[in-house]
């Protein structure tokens, strides 16, 4: 039998507001299919997003969704998932918002290494005001707030999250859907932060502005220059810069915050009953 | 149909043994749902509990700053999230010290922005909340301010002030945040701002803070004054089970997706706590009753105008002040926190000597009370507005008294208090 996407779904809120030719909706399914397969409770799965297009995705979803201020998500997250740890906690994350403005909540979320998992929707741009330049905008590429090319380097998530200390980082592509599940359901599994970079596209409003004739076209960069993170790293460096390796690139296990949080509860209570 | 044990063992005002209305497959585990609060590690936070070996009542000589602390405990406050800044820092340290101890959470965020959003996490979690800053921390707040304003999330925000603009005078005392405490979001919103003027005062307007934050389901704006927050007082602490706390209210009917927003009797929604076999949908963006987002113009304005109307119908229960030989004054001081200190010891000074003068203490700053001040300008000829600041409660005041009496202002900022003798004088040049 197909997979019945609509449990997971507020039908009543539907359509999506994402074009035609968004990636985001290939993600959106691959979140909703592995959280069946983990066989999560609706009503303990909580899906927390900043602002925008990604960040519109909760309100799709039948759970307990939070769609806060941009750049936020992390810090609701990590709120909710203190006082109810029972509770699984999705961030769903643009590009800007969970690098830009968001950045600094996504540096110390991995150092402190909460049980809550960031997929962030990774289009390379801000989609829902009109196609600017983000932090992942690649170097040289033409944006609406760069006419003239991009000037700025792009930021990888994925070593970021590795040198900030995320305990499960990856990445894979709204072209590899496969992967992507395996790749959601071993974050989702971990315990611990975990960080998973999705590749996708803005066809509407990056795509068009840089010679892509379809959102084809831009998946298809995908399927012609991913590699698996194993054989990347046997590459050249010269053979490494014009791929995208894609895969789990570090996962290790670490204390986590929450339950470091009730260790911390019973030091107390001991010394205040002493 | 399927029975649907929802909240019912931890939520005193709301047995959730609700017909589910079945909607197919959504309810399943709400069987599991009471277990799962029940697990200490919940239970503690959601229904705080008070032992007695972490209450001990009694006199005490203690700062301000311990004193919001230790009320926000005494209110049922079980997370905390901050960020140092001088000179609200050791309502932070107290806190880290305390709040486990009563099985809560003290967390340290990375910045102030970060400190404002987890306490709305986790008060929609269940969590009585506070966070504690001062002027540059206050400003970064902002924005998560007028969230929790729109999506009715209740919290305490305690905002100890210093001099400004920017980082200004970090040590020293001003009054320089009371149009920011009332505006400082954008957008229009109602807020709730209380300005304490003793350690005993810090104490019992934080469990105050909690009750009104709760029950209305809004932030509430603790405005504080360093001078109040470093100074030590008496405070006598009372048994908990003395202290009239607000529990939050929360739905009886248990219905899976379920509109947080609706309002059938009165302007304050009744929403369940997330996790709790609910499952609703919060935004910043204009929603309707089911909590989505909504373009729809009649629809915006119910929400803002019910917002509004939330807190205006509550005046009576939130806003208080204090008179102070005001029966047979024709000289009338009106002021608030560490200034009221100043003013409360002109006004005995000025008496001594024969002066009909009184004061009008603002306990609250906002809603501000223009009724009472409007009576009052009917009474007395002059009102002098004491500030540590260019003049911001005396817009207020002026607005509030029309041309029915002089409002005379005084204002200081040179990082210094203003003295009684500032106060007298001014009276005295009448």
């Amino acid at each position: 039998m197909a997979f019945d996407y609509n449990y997971y779904l507020r039908e009543n809120r539907l359509p999506h507001i994402w074009c035609p030719g968004c990636s985001h909706g290939i993600i959106a399914k691959g979140i909703l299919r592995a959280v069946h397969k983990m066989g999560w409770e609706k009503d303990d799965l909580v899906i927390v997003s900043g602002i925008g297009c990604a960040s519109r995705l909760p309100g799709y979803v039948d759970a307990n969704t939070l769609h806060t201020t941009h750049g936020r998500a992390l810090a609701f997250a990590l709120g909710v998932k203190v006082i109810k740890p029972y509770l699984k906690v999705i961030i769903v994350s643009g590009d800007g918002d969970a690098l830009a403005i968001g950045g600094n909540h996504f540096l110390h979320a991995c150092r402190r290494n909460i049980d809550i998992n960031l997929i962030i929707f990774n289009n390379k741009t801000y989609g829902m005001t009109g196609g600017q330049t983000s932090p992942t905008t690649p170097f040289g590429s033409f944006t609406s707030t760069g006419p003239y090319g991009n000037v700025e380097n792009e930021l990888d998530p994925v070593a970021v999250g590795v040198a900030a200390g995320a305990t499960f980082v990856a990445r894979t592509t709204a072209y590899h859907v496969m992967q992507m599940d395996k790749i959601f359901t071993q974050a989702f599994t971990h315990k611990g932060f975990s960080v998973v970079d999705v590749a996708g596209d803005c066809w509407t409003a990056y795509g068009r502005k840089n010679s892509f004739k379809s959102p084809v076209d831009m998946l298809d960069v995908y399927k012609k220059k991913c590699v698996k993170y194993e054989q990347y790293k046997k590459l050249s460096d010269d053979e490494k810069k014009d791929v995208i390796p894609i895969g789990v690139f570090h996962e290790e296990s670490r204390p986590e915050f929450v339950d470091e949080l009730q260790l911390i509860k019973e030091r107390a209570m001991k010394e205040l009953n002493k | 149909m399927k029975n649907h044990n929802g909240n019912g063992k931890l939520n005193g005002n709301g047995n959730g043994n609700g017909n589910g209305n079945g909607n197919g497959n959504g309810n399943e585990n709400s069987n599991n749902q009471q277990e799962k609060l029940a697990d200490e590690k919940v239970a503690t936070i959601v229904n705080p509990t008070f032992p007695k070996a972490a209450f001990k009542s009694g006199l005490r000589l203690m700062s301000g700053n311990e004193a919001v602390a230790e009320a926000a405990l005494y209110a049922g406050c079980r997370f905390f999230a901050g960020y140092p800044i001088t000179p609200s820092s050791e309502i932070a340290e107290h806190l880290a010290r305390r709040l486990p101890q009563l099985g809560g959470y003290f967390i340290q965020m990375e910045d102030e922005i970060a400190s404002m959003g987890a306490i709305l996490g986790a008060s929609l979690a269940g969590a009585k909340v506070m966070t504690a800053t001062s002027g540059p921390g206050f400003s970064l707040k902002q924005e998560n301010i007028g969230y929790a304003c729109i999506a009715e999330i209740p919290c305490v925000i305690v905002n100890v002030m210093r001099g400004g603009p920017s980082t200004g005078v970090p040590t020293k005392a001003s009054q320089g945040d009371v149009m920011q405490a009332r505006w400082g979001t954008h957008g229009d919103h109602p807020i709730v701002v209380l300005t304490p003027d003793s350690v005993e005062e810090m104490f019992w307007e934080t469990i105050a803070a909690f009750r009104i934050a709760e029950r209305f389901r809004t932030p509430v704006i603790l405005l504080a004054d360093e001078a109040i927050a470093h100074m030590r007082e008496r405070l006598f602490l009372p048994k908990p089970a003395t202290v009239n706390v607000q529990g939050r209210r929360r739905p009886r009917r248990h219905t899976g997706e379920y509109s947080a927003y609706q309002t059938p009797r009165s302007d304050i929604p009744i929403m369940p706590n997330f996790g709790e076999g609910y499952r609703y949908h919060v935004t910043g963006l204009a929603h309707d009753e089911t909590g989505f987002p909504t373009g729809d113009p009649p629809v915006i304005e119910h929400e803002l105008v019910r917002l509004h109307r939330k807190i205006n119908r509550a005046f009576n229960v939130i806003v208080k002040w204090e008179q102070y030989f005001l029966d047979d004054a024709e000289i009338a001081i009106v002021a608030y926190g560490i200034t009221a200190r100043s003013a409360k010891a002109a006004v005995n000074r000025l008496r001594d000597s024969g002066r009909k003068i009184g004061m009008f203490r603002l306990k609250t700053m906002w809603p501000f009370p223009t009724r009472a001040i409007r009576a009052l300008s009917e009474q007395v000829k002059t009102i002098i507005v004491p500030e540590l600041n260019m003049g911001q409660a005396v817009l207020q005041v002026e607005r509030s008294a029309g041309d029915r009496c002089r409002v005379i202002r005084l204002n200081r900022v040179d990082s210094e208090l203003i003295t009684p003798r500032q106060i007298t004088k001014i009276v005295k040049d009448l």
